[in-house]
């Protein structure tokens, strides 16, 4: 199955039902798997007229208790920013895929990885975190999609799923794995018509400062329990590795390719993969550097993640760069002769 | 003794915030007092907008759920795809819906979303200040225009209401004025049409209600609804622009 499909169709039997969206390439198939089978689901498809309003429809069907979801590309991620912030602030669970392309501005429709500040660091207003996924394959775009409904629900919150070209586009066999049950908290908060209750109002504006502050901090309770609970990652021959790359998404399957090379050569090198971008997994990365002592952090942009790699290991390990921005995508080979490189400057 | 007048059950007993002779709680009493008529309450859900209308939740005893700036018609269309069943409907400003959400608007009309929209239109942008709004008339100052609009530089005011007449998606398209009790009482009828135009499936409903803002005209309550009367409508004519229901079209 086709990575992009793979995405949809675990919208679906994640229980999705409503689906709004804008074209932009690279992904494309998304929506236009969405509007044939929504159909078929008795869902609901709607093309925007724009990626904000898009993500507002998301927010109008999530206050709804529907699950919804949105997806786009860099540039039309970065006009989703706005509901975003209004989903985080209001507590509305949503998925929101961003299959990321070349940049800044309109760049190109490779693969990229250069939205990475944007999608941890918030990329909205305001004092607000945002669980995002990084998977590198068709199977996992299948199980972390259908995952990302229930972690939005548990935590009323969006969740991004970040890909690139590379995974919209990979084929693969999946195993269509039915939604794992989970308990989730009851939706008490979803607006219906108030008949036979107290009505509800759905709201972010806080004027007073107090106010406004008990609930930042409120939030960040949350997301301090998102912390504890979400990071994932994937460990991959660390135990006795000298040197470890550090790379997600397709960076980090051909940095995959390129440990494997190496350890043909006998150079002892391992991968973590993180799997959650925020959280960041920075306790298994500082478990790590307890027997590492060199890490190499690799991305397809000018250096992003080297900066959370680096506040993980506060300085217990040295952390090392290789970057290809702009939609370059690198072979394994082009990895290993990095990995070599840094094996011999670090006398290793 | 009979009760010939008392506060909506929709109506939260709160003091509004609104400023002296501010249309808005006339418009949310009208409001109410129809939720209440037409038995509505446990069905309806109500987006406010960004403006000074934001804290419509504090009054109306019905679901609401806030809106960034312009995009309550997106948020509505999201409700409504969600729950058809549901009455939805945005309360919005000029600069609302006709400026920042102009996108939002046209195409949620032109989809002939089953939403219906109250827009209050008073030509200024008046939480922040008095600034000059798209409806803002010629001639008109305001703060960001203080020598009065002028067609050179910041053009014409936007008819949005008479745009969205022409789209085939629109069901009911009126405009009405609070200058006088009479048309208070007309504002009423033409917002219970657009409710029961959204109910009966036909399309987007649309009620423009030219409203005084003394405080940012600088005018007293007074004046303001002689200028309503004798400036804002002669700039934006009163009436029905397009109804589905009406035989005539």
């Amino acid at each position: 199955m086709k990575g992009t499909d793979a995405i949809a169709e675990a919208a679906i039997r994640a229980g999705c039902k409503c689906y709004f969206g804008y074209p932009i390439t690279p992904q494309n198939e998304i929506p236009e798997y969405m509007s044939r089978r929504m159909d078929e689901v008795g869902g609901v498809f709607l093309q925007g007229e724009s990626e904000i309003a898009s993500i507002n429809m998301v927010l109008g069907a999530a206050a709804t208790g529907m699950r919804a979801m949105t997806s786009s590309s860099s540039p039309g991620i970065s006009l989703k920013q706005e509901g975003l912030s209004f989903l985080a602030a209001l507590e509305l669970p949503a998925v929101i895929v961003n299959i990321n392309r070349g940049g800044p501005g309109l760049g190109n429709i490779a693969p990229s990885q250069g939205d990475y500040y944007q999608a941890t660091r918030g990329g909205g207003h305001g004092d607000y975190r945002m669980p995002v996924y990084a998977p590198d394959s068709a199977q996992e775009l299948y199980d972390i999609t259908m995952h990302s409904f229930d972690v939005a629900d548990m935590y009323r919150s969006p969740v991004m799923i970040l890909g690139d070209g590379m995974m919209g586009q990979i084929v693969e066999p999946i195993i269509m794995n039915d939604r794992p049950e989970v308990e989730l908290p009851p939706k008490d908060y979803i607006l219906d018509g108030a008949e036979g209750r107290p009505s509800r109002i759905i709201k972010s504006l806080i004027l007073d400062a107090a106010e406004m502050e008990e609930h930042n901090w409120k939030l960040k309770r949350k997301y301090d329990l998102m912390t504890q609970r979400l990071p994932q990652c994937e460990e991959y021959l660390t135990d006795d590795a000298k040197l470890i790359i550090i790379a997600y998404g397709t960076a980090a399957r051909i940095a995959k390719g390129a440990v494997n090379r190496a350890r043909t050569e006998g150079l002892k090198v391992g991968l973590i993969r993180p799997i959650t971008l925020w959280p960041f997994p920075s306790d298994a990365i500082r478990n790590a550097a307890k027997r590492t002592k060199v890490f190499v952090t690799f991305e397809m942009s000018t250096g992003q993640m080297v900066d959370d790699v680096r506040l993980a290991l506060e300085g217990r390990a040295q952390c090392e760069f290789y970057g290809r921005p702009g939609g370059v995508v690198p072979l394994p080979q082009e990895v290993a002769r990095i990995i070599e490189r840094f094996w011999l400057q670090k006398e290793l | 003794m009979k009760t010939i007048y008392t506060r909506p059950k929709s109506l939260k007993p709160a003091p509004f915030h609104y400023c002296p002779g501010c249309g808005h709680s006339i418009v949310h009493r009208l409001i109410c007092e129809l939720i209440d008529e037409m038995d509505l309450r446990g069905r309806t859900i109500c987006i406010p907008p960004a403006g000074c209308a934001v804290l419509a939740y504090n009054y109306f005893d019905i679901d609401t759920c806030e809106s960034a700036h312009g995009r309550g018609c997106a948020i509505a269309t999201g409700f409504k795809r969600a729950r058809p069943d549901k009455l939805i409907f945005t309360y919005q400003g000029d600069g609302d819906m006709a400026a920042i959400g102009t996108a939002e608007t046209l195409h949620a009309a032109n989809r002939g979303e089953r939403i219906t929209s109250i827009f209050i239109n008073n030509a200024v942008y008046g939480m922040t200040g008095g600034q000059m709004a798209p409806t803002t008339m010629l001639g008109q100052k305001t703060s960001t225009s203080p020598y009065g609009r002028r067609t050179e530089i910041e053009g014409y005011p936007l008819k949005i209401t008479d745009l969205i007449a022409t789209l085939p998606g629109a069901a009911y398209v009126t405009r009405t004025s609070l200058a006088t009790p009479a048309k208070i009482r007309e504002t009423k009828k033409a917002i219970k049409k657009s409710f029961e135009v959204q109910m009966a499936g036909l399309g987007y409903s649309l009620v423009e209600i030219l409203s005084p803002c003394p405080t940012n005209w600088k005018v007293t309550p007074r004046e303001s609804f002689t200028y309503l009367e004798e400036i804002m409508e002669k700039e934006y004519p009163i009436g029905v622009m397009k109804d589905k229901t009406s035989k005539k079209g």
